[in-house]
């Protein structure tokens, strides 16, 4: 087990080098940062000292290997636009998209687990084919479109819940949250339930198939036989089988709504990494570009790496030798 | 389609009518009211779609027709020139209801040409990789299975933020993100293929590679990837929507669905929500009509229902 984890390190490395390679010189073809950030009526003396001062005056191959030297050293270049360091500018705003991460994994656990087991055990009610046709619309309807609808309802027409922004925050431990306030919570809430969509359909359709598995099997009839009470037997032998492939699921889909977050910060004006890669995008800046895609990698592939690390660990048949980045 | 065929043979020898593979499939496909009805739907709007030019009441890329002193007018209310306007006009005066047909069309291009080439490119990269086996396996399969770890919103972004925005460099984007699932699928079939004793006769025969690969091996494979391409036809659909309403995938001049419900987006905060929300009715339509077909078809093809 432990060869098999240092081999996937290994394969981790070299995706991420792989990835800084490709998006280095991908995002380096993008265009010239300068028709950006210099003053139009600047002459060919000013623009040639501000290329040198970022370095762009260097041939590439040369400005890859500072940025690799630079990128051990923890150092993702300095932004383009906010004249800071990449990595600080990330940082700065790593908080607010994980909060909004965290709140749609509480509503996908916590509604997509009992909606989930409810339609497992009465697959013929009505109310168990509504969640189930409900689910195939979280799956295919695009999410921005979700949020769009979300903002429509309860923003615009209801006037129940702010259209976007963050509320206000409080520095908790260094971080700055906006979950302890009344305000704060309810400007989550049309965000976070927008990006949880998905995962929360996936949630329910998991849960409800692997209850529907679990219910036919040997075991489950035994300790019917046995004559204990059906709470008991749902919360020990059901719940606890079928929560082993919806915990995977989490687990992997943790990178997937970092991800995904692009979309909804961008449609609720929420000031996570998502909208500034966004607006990095379109300003041409570069190391914040990379900075972000290099991140989001590392997230992937430790996300991925733990989630088959806790499986191995969870059902010893599966090995974790051979799989995926 | 082999599965089929066999077992309509072995029917014929049991039981008097013959009953075809096609005519069977047809009949298991009506089964389902919900998923003819979105086929229906679908055929409806690709119809649209291509009959734009000529049935739209009004041309949005003909400046001459549209009048800006229309514009922002909701849904159902008259033109200067007494024409009404049964989804209302945006920002600039034109006519949703035409927008919405040539965003179709934008759409339905962008998703259908992608999802083309990437069913080609995976089904080349798939069959070669069954067919060879050994080390070409290993190197295709290892690039797909990294490239399926990560989700293919991401794998577009970092693309287009590579390649910048047009519609050529979206659909770039989509092929890349899309071709490993139908590597996947295809290569997963033509495995099996590759072990019966046909594909075994015809390398016997000292028929080409290129041809047992293309003659033999891909029409007895090919099957499995029509639920694929349907399915992700869609995903392809509300990925370019995605990115266009994020600013970063179609360009101003190819206003599809996406770029439509971006440019009503503004004006939705103060109440006018016509000029994003019914082109995002379009796409959601669209899109869950093709999903629909294709849960059922997954469940018709599957050859377990047939036993």
């Amino acid at each position: 087990m432990t060869e098999g984890i240092i081999r996937r390190l290994m394969q981790c490395i070299g995706v991420l080098l792989l990835m800084s390679l490709l998006v280095f010189f991908g995002v380096y073809a993008i265009g010239d940062p300068m028709a950006v950030l210099i003053h139009p009526q600047a002459d060919q003396i000013q623009i040639a000292e501000a290329s040198k001062r970022l370095g762009l005056d260097r041939p590439v191959w040369e400005q890859y290997f500072v940025y690799l030297a630079n990128l051990f050293r923890g150092d993702f270049g300095t932004s383009f636009v906010y004249n800071e360091p990449s990595l600080k500018v990330i940082l700065q705003r790593l908080p607010a998209t994980f909060e909004l991460v965290l709140c749609s994994f509480v509503i996908a656990i916590f509604v997509g687990i009992p909606l989930g087991l409810f339609a497992g055990l009465r697959p013929q009610t009505a109310s168990s084919r509504l969640i189930m046709s409900g689910s195939i619309f979280g799956f295919s309807v695009p999410s921005f479109w979700i949020g769009l609808m979300l903002i429509m309802v309860f923003a615009v027409e209801m006037g129940w819940l702010p259209s976007g922004g963050r509320g206000p925050t409080s520095r908790y431990f260094g971080i700055d949250l906006s979950l302890f306030s009344l305000d704060g919570l309810k400007h989550l809430i049309l965000p976070a339930v927008n990006l949880g969509l998905v995962l929360l359909a996936t949630v329910i359709r998991l849960t409800q198939s692997g209850t529907r598995e679990v219910l036919t099997m040997d075991y489950i009839k035994f300790v019917r036989a046995k004559g204990l009470s059906n709470r008991r037997i749902l919360r020990v032998h059901v719940l606890r089988n079928v929560l082993i492939p919806v915990v995977t699921i989490l687990g992997l889909e943790f990178g997937n709504l970092i991800a995904f977050s692009v979309v909804t910060e961008s449609v609720f004006a929420w000031p996570g990494i998502g909208k500034m890669l966004i607006n990095s995008i379109n300003n041409l800046d570069r190391p914040v570009v990379v900075a972000y895609l290099l991140l989001v990698v590392v997230i992937f592939t430790v996300s991925n790496l733990v989630v088959d690390i806790l499986c191995s660990v969870l059902d010893p048949r599966i090995a974790i030798t051979k799989s995926k980045a | 389609m082999t599965a089929g065929s066999d077992q309509s043979a072995i029917g014929t020898a049991s039981t008097p009518a013959p009953e075809r593979p096609w005519r069977r499939f047809l009949s298991n496909f009506v089964e389902n009211k919900v998923a003819v009805g979105a086929l229906v739907f679908f055929l409806m709007t690709f119809l649209l779609a291509i009959l734009a030019p000529w049935i739209s009441p009004q041309d949005p890329f003909d400046l001459i027709q549209i009048n800006i002193m229309d514009n922002r007018l909701s849904p159902g209310s008259p033109a200067m020139d007494g024409y009404v306007y049964w989804l209302g006009t945006d920002d600039q005066g034109r006519d949703m209801l035409s927008a919405i047909f040539y965003g179709l069309r934008i759409s339905l291009f962008v998703g259908g040409t992608s999802i083309v080439i990437s069913l080609v490119l995976g089904a080349f990269f798939g069959l070669i990789a069954a067919y060879f086996g050994g080390r070409v396996d290993s190197l295709i399969m290892r690039i797909v299975d990294i490239q399926l770890s990560f989700p293919a919103i991401l794998v577009a972004v970092i693309l287009i933020s590579i390649m910048g925005r047009g519609v050529d460099k979206v659909i770039i984007a989509i092929v890349v993100a899309k071709w490993a699932y139908f590597a996947r699928t295809i290569r997963s079939t033509a495995m099996v293929e590759c072990n019966k004793e046909y594909i075994e006769a015809a390398i016997g025969l000292a028929i080409s590679r290129l041809r047992v690969i293309s003659l033999h091996l891909l029409p007895n494979s090919v099957a499995p990837l029509i639920v694929v391409a349907a399915i992700q036809t869609a995903h392809a659909i509300s990925l370019e929507a995605t990115l266009s309403f994020l600013g970063i995938g179609l360009p101003i001049t190819q206003p599809s669905l996406g770029l439509l419900i971006a440019n009503g987006f503004e004006y939705m905060l103060s109440g006018k929500y016509w000029i994003s929300f019914y082109p995002g009715l379009a796409l959601m339509v669209t899109i869950v009509s093709i999903n629909i077909v294709g849960d059922h078809l997954r469940d018709v093809l599957n050859p377990r229902r047939q036993q």
